[in-house]
């Protein structure tokens, strides 16, 4: 059971789809004028992540190989649809404040990459919590984002005036490169908090993150914590250990990396080989 | 060892003049126009001249304390940028405008990227947009006790005549230090003389307006609106004190011409085709964001390299 409020804590807090995995860039940095926008957006994309997580985990065994992505498309893209009509039809204040960017929840990044590296592989439980979690984490980093922005640039919070009528808004903050600004700021003080904790001694990176026992299935190759390795990984723990950063950038690695690390096996046994021949 | 093989960001100079000593002439040089402003304008532009500069050096000297870097106050780059950035503010600004524009400019703009050398855009350019920006109403306000009215590059834009020798003395509404050309040509003398600075990037900037004014300003060659577009805003400070700036303009020969006839080219279009009266400050920041571009363009061919081959 703990599973599923792991997997809420590892959306929130520890692979914060925003802040640390830097995935959906674009509504992140395009809605987030208002605390109350970004709160929509964010709610928005939960509902669809989860929705789309569990059905996607649920047909993991019938989806062809090959084809999964635009099975992946089809089913997000219903929910996005549903979701549209819903928006549209009961807070069309928020529908025309978001506008084009809730067509966009279609192709978000953090869906599509929750759909593929954990829904695909995992149980429909723990895939609706994941998909739980990471929409809840894209809501918050969206609402403090948008929050900041509304205070400093128009002295409001959530709609309501918050500073002294003497304070004069410095309005670029509502504009695209007030985005910017507040985004560098939060990711640089979530790097500073992730640096001191490791200075203390505590292991900041994702240790048992997403990890049931069912290592062989799971798309966290940078987990410290695995207990199984296929034939390509053989041996690599060690270096692995120093990339837990990400885990889009795990993932990717994972894809990218294999070949080239097959490669260098070989090459230091041939090197190897060598010596001992030498000698 | 450490003496000999020294490595460096630019500005590169191979002289017994220390950076320390190139951004005090700078600052010499920006004094005639500063004055000018403190005598056209009143005591508050000296007020504001000197929070700006206090502003820039406490931020950058907080900075590098609180990173917990090696003081870097000592070379006046700092007060460089808070001069050159009060010259960029109307008179009647208020003065929490330096303070906020300084910090912004040395915080951001300089210090966040590295510090001198390393910032990739002009910091009081920068720190002017910042604030032209987030505070429209005010930095575009030029009305004060001794002039109201518009700028005289309004006055051109809305199609109205303007007084070319007022303009050229610097008698008219305006930012501090933009005003009074002669003032600022001084400066320039100053800096060329002591080389400084050279012709090269204020030289095609300035020629290469010219033509674009005269060919798409809708008065042919007319003597004096040309002549007012060149004595009227931001242009002759720009052009001899931001875009020269050691460390935003391209290192080659042949990039820094082009760098020239591109900021001539954008402030143009600015001018004429843009929504404001004046395009002088993101003129030179887009050239400032261009810069790596043009360097690639125009590197130097190595010795030996190209040619015909055999």
């Amino acid at each position: 059971m703990n599973k599923a409020g792991e997997r809420l804590f590892n959306g929130i807090i520890k692979e914060n789809p925003t802040l640390v995995l830097m995935l959906g860039m674009c509504p992140t940095l395009a809605v987030t004028t208002s605390a109350i926008n970004g709160l929509g957006m964010g709610l928005t994309t939960t509902v669809v992540l989860a929705l789309s997580n569990a059905i996607i985990s649920m047909l993991r065994k019938i989806i062809p190989d090959k084809v999964r992505i635009p099975a992946f498309i089809v089913i997000i893209a219903s929910f996005v649809t549903i979701v549209e009509l819903l928006l549209e039809g009961f807070i069309p204040s928020l529908y025309s404040a978001l506008g084009l960017y809730i067509p966009l929840i279609v192709v978000n990044c953090i869906i599509l990459g929750r759909a593929e590296s954990y829904a695909y592989k995992n149980p429909v439980i723990p895939s609706l919590f994941d998909g739980l979690g990471m929409g809840l984490g894209f809501t918050c980093s969206l609402t403090i984002i948008g929050l900041v922005r509304e205070i400093i640039g128009a002295g409001e919070a959530f709609g309501f005036s918050v500073m002294p009528d003497s304070y004069i808004p410095v309005s670029i903050f509502v504009m695209a490169p007030g985005a910017f600004f507040v985004l560098a700021v939060l990711v640089a003080i979530q790097n500073k908090v992730k640096m001191e904790g490791e200075k203390k001694g505590k292991d900041m990176s994702k240790i048992g993150s997403g990890c049931s026992e069912d290592c062989m299935n799971c798309g966290e190759s940078g987990c410290s914590a695995r207990k199984f390795y296929d034939n390509t990984e053989k041996g690599t723990d060690g270096e692995k250990k120093s990339e837990t950063d990400t885990k889009a950038k795990a993932d990717k690695e994972e894809i990218t990396e294999q070949p080239e690390k097959e490669e260098k096996e070989i090459k230091t046994e041939k090197a190897a080989e060598e010596v001992s021949a030498d000698e | 060892m450490s003496d000999l093989m020294k490595v460096s960001s630019n500005p590169h100079i191979r002289s017994k003049a220390g950076t320390s000593k190139i951004m005090l002439c700078v600052v010499l040089a920006l004094m005639p126009a500063a004055a000018f402003g403190v005598y056209n304008f009143g005591i508050n532009a000296l007020l504001l001249i000197l929070i700006t500069v206090a502003s820039c050096v406490c931020s950058e000297f907080l900075f590098d304390m609180i990173c917990k870097k090696k003081n870097s106050i000592g070379d006046f780059s700092a007060v460089v940028t808070g001069v050159l950035l009060a010259l960029n503010l109307p008179p009647n600004a208020p003065w929490w405008i330096g303070l906020v524009g300084g910090a912004f400019a040395i915080v951001v703009v300089k210090m966040l990227f590295g510090g001198l050398g390393q910032n990739f855009m002009n910091p009081a350019l920068g720190a002017r947009c910042f604030l032209l920006i987030s505070f429209t109403s005010i930095m575009t306000n030029f009305e004060c006790d001794a002039y109201t009215g518009a700028t005289p590059l309004a006055v051109l834009k809305s199609g109205g005549s303007v007084n070319v020798f007022d303009m050229v003395v610097g008698r008219t509404a305006g930012t501090i230090g933009e005003t009074s050309m002669i003032a600022i040509v001084i400066g320039a003398c100053f800096l060329i003389l002591l080389g400084i600075i050279d012709l090269r990037i204020p030289g095609s900037y300035i020629v290469s307006f010219i033509i674009f004014i005269c060919i798409f300003g809708g008065h042919g060659i007319d003597f004096n609106y040309v002549a007012a577009h060149l004595a009227g805003g931001g242009l002759m400070l720009g052009a001899f004190f931001m875009a020269t700036d050691y460390v935003t303009r391209p290192i080659t020969i042949k990039g820094q011409y082009l760098y020239g006839v591109l900021l001539g080219i954008l402030t143009g279009i600015f001018r004429i085709f843009g929504a404001g009266a004046e395009g002088v400050s993101y003129a030179i920041i887009l050239g400032n964001i261009l810069v790596p571009l043009i360097e690639k363009v125009t590197l130097p061919k190595g010795f030996g390299r190209g040619g015909e081959k055999i």
